[in-house]
């Protein structure tokens, strides 16, 4: 038996609400599963859940606003159902036996289940019980409608996330002593990549500049570790996935920074599909529990059309932010020549609590040196 | 597909990528991305929904001939029932 509690969906997060349970008691859940959704403040969040097991007992009712590390739910081990024999501590006496499955059914047809006489092994309650006691006219107390938090304006929203935004970034600026440096990147070879690519495939399977630059990242930082991580309690503690955050602006304002899972090991099709769907997800508000606590550094990509350069706020507790401006044609000497090439400005903001700017410039060079390999990508 | 047609599947397609603007009152001679808040992916998505309802890939080399929507709706007259 263990207490699942509200995770902590980023620095800026102290509480959630939980907006709405996915599972009740009696189902069977698998590591990730979605169990609940949350509203933090800045989105609502599909919670995940760490481990296998069956749900027990869910100790929150929907619209209840909780501390994180509070337990919501109550996970039984294993795979056994909380009522089978043998099954950890008996639960309290008058506790009815009654199989998930007709729990299920009795939810989707509105049977009360004490209503329902059990049939089934030491009397338990079985699915034909409550198909019986539907079909019998049984008390059937009317559905209730799914509990909804009062509607909220949308200015109340946008706010809540300004807040928060707000909040973290000051807390940045006021602990995290942030380093700059800058790498300006010849994006030829890269863009030629995409053209010759891009050109043989129907439009939904199209690459971005931005898949290039968040694969080189990833890799890069396989080979500066030194900046895959988080800063807790005094030192600095790396990372072993390399899971990017991805900035993305949202429709009327606001900015979230979700994870895309082993950003380094996908292929880019791979690697533009999940940017689609996370940046489509980001927006219509549906993130992952996971994808909000993962990140291992950020990066934010202007795109074409922002900035030259940025450079950005680390989100705490990550210790480093990569910044792309916009790919623009540019003057570039090489090889005692001028040339017009289109170029982008790569950035870094370290912590320099973490690393030095030795480390920082090391990671800028190797981005620069895989985009010149877009084929190795 | 007449010409109407196509310019409700560019109207249409516009409304999916940018929920909060109202293609209908967008200057039609106008680019596009000047007057909806658009990134590169939402055009990539926007050519997609396009592509979903008219049949027509417009490949990368000719962006530049659909970035209004008098444009958008002349390029995929042109091309609009040919094999792909």
């Amino acid at each position: 038996m263990s207490d699942f509690c509200m995770p902590s969906l980023g620095a800026d997060m102290d509480s959630g609400i939980v907006l709405e349970w996915r599972v009740k008691p009696g189902d069977r859940v698998k590591r990730g599963d979605i169990v609940a959704v949350v509203d933090t403040s800045k989105a609502d969040i599909e919670i995940e859940v760490f481990e296998d097991g069956t749900i027990d007992e869910l100790l929150v009712p929907v619209g209840t606003r909780v501390q994180v590390g509070t337990p919501i739910a109550r996970l039984a081990d294993g795979a056994s159902p909380p009522s089978a024999n043998g099954g950890g501590p008996p639960p309290e006496a008058e506790r009815r036996r009654i199989s998930p499955v007709a729990r299920r059914t009795a939810a989707e047809l509105g049977v009360d289940l004490d209503a329902v006489k059990g049939t089934g092994p030491l009397g338990a309650v079985v699915k034909a019980d409550v198909e019986r006691a539907a079909g019998n006219g049984a008390p059937v107390p009317p559905p209730t409608p799914p509990e909804t938090r009062p509607a909220e304006p949308e200015g109340d929203r946008a706010e809540a996330m300004r807040a928060a935004i707000a909040h973290l970034m000051a807390r940045s600026k006021r602990e995290v002593p942030h380093y700059y440096l800058r790498e300006d990147v010849d994006m030829s070879a890269a863009l030629s990549f995409l053209e010759r690519r891009n050109a043989e495939l129907p439009v939904a399977r199209r690459l971005l500049p931005a898949a290039l630059l968040l694969k080189a990242t990833a890799l890069a930082l396989a080979d500066v570790p030194e900046l895959n991580g988080f800063w807790n309690d005094g030192r600095f503690e790396q990372a072993t996935g390399i899971h990017l955050g991805l900035a993305v602006s949202l429709r009327g304002g606001g900015l979230v920074a979700p994870a895309l899972h082993d950003t380094g090991r996908r292929s880019l099709e791979e690697l533009m599909e999940s940017m689609r769907d996370l940046v489509r997800r980001a927006r219509a508000g549906t993130l992952r529990s996971s994808e909000m606590s993962d990140p291992t550094l950020t990066v934010t990509n202007l795109g074409e059309r922002g900035a030259l350069e940025v450079y950005g706020v680390i989100y705490p507790p990550q210790v480093a932010l990569v910044g792309f401006g916009r790919i623009a044609e540019r003057p570039w000497a090489a090889g005692g020549m001028l040339a017009a090439r289109p170029v982008t400005t790569a950035t870094l903001s370290g912590d320099h609590r973490a690393s030095d700017g030795v480390t920082g410039g090391r990671l800028l060079a190797a981005i620069a040196a895989k985009l010149q390999r877009p084929e190795e990508l | 597909m007449t010409d109407a047609e196509l310019r409700a599947a560019v109207l249409d397609s516009l409304a999916e990528v940018a929920p909060e603007a109202d293609p209908g009152a967008l200057d039609p001679a106008r680019p596009i991305i000047d007057q909806v808040d658009i990134d590169s992916m939402d055009f990539l998505d926007f050519l997609v929904a396009v592509a979903e309802r008219t049949g027509v890939e417009v490949p990368e080399r000719d962006y530049a001939a659909v970035d209004t929507i008098d444009a958008c709706v002349a390029y995929l007259a042109g091309r609009v029932g040919e094999p792909a």
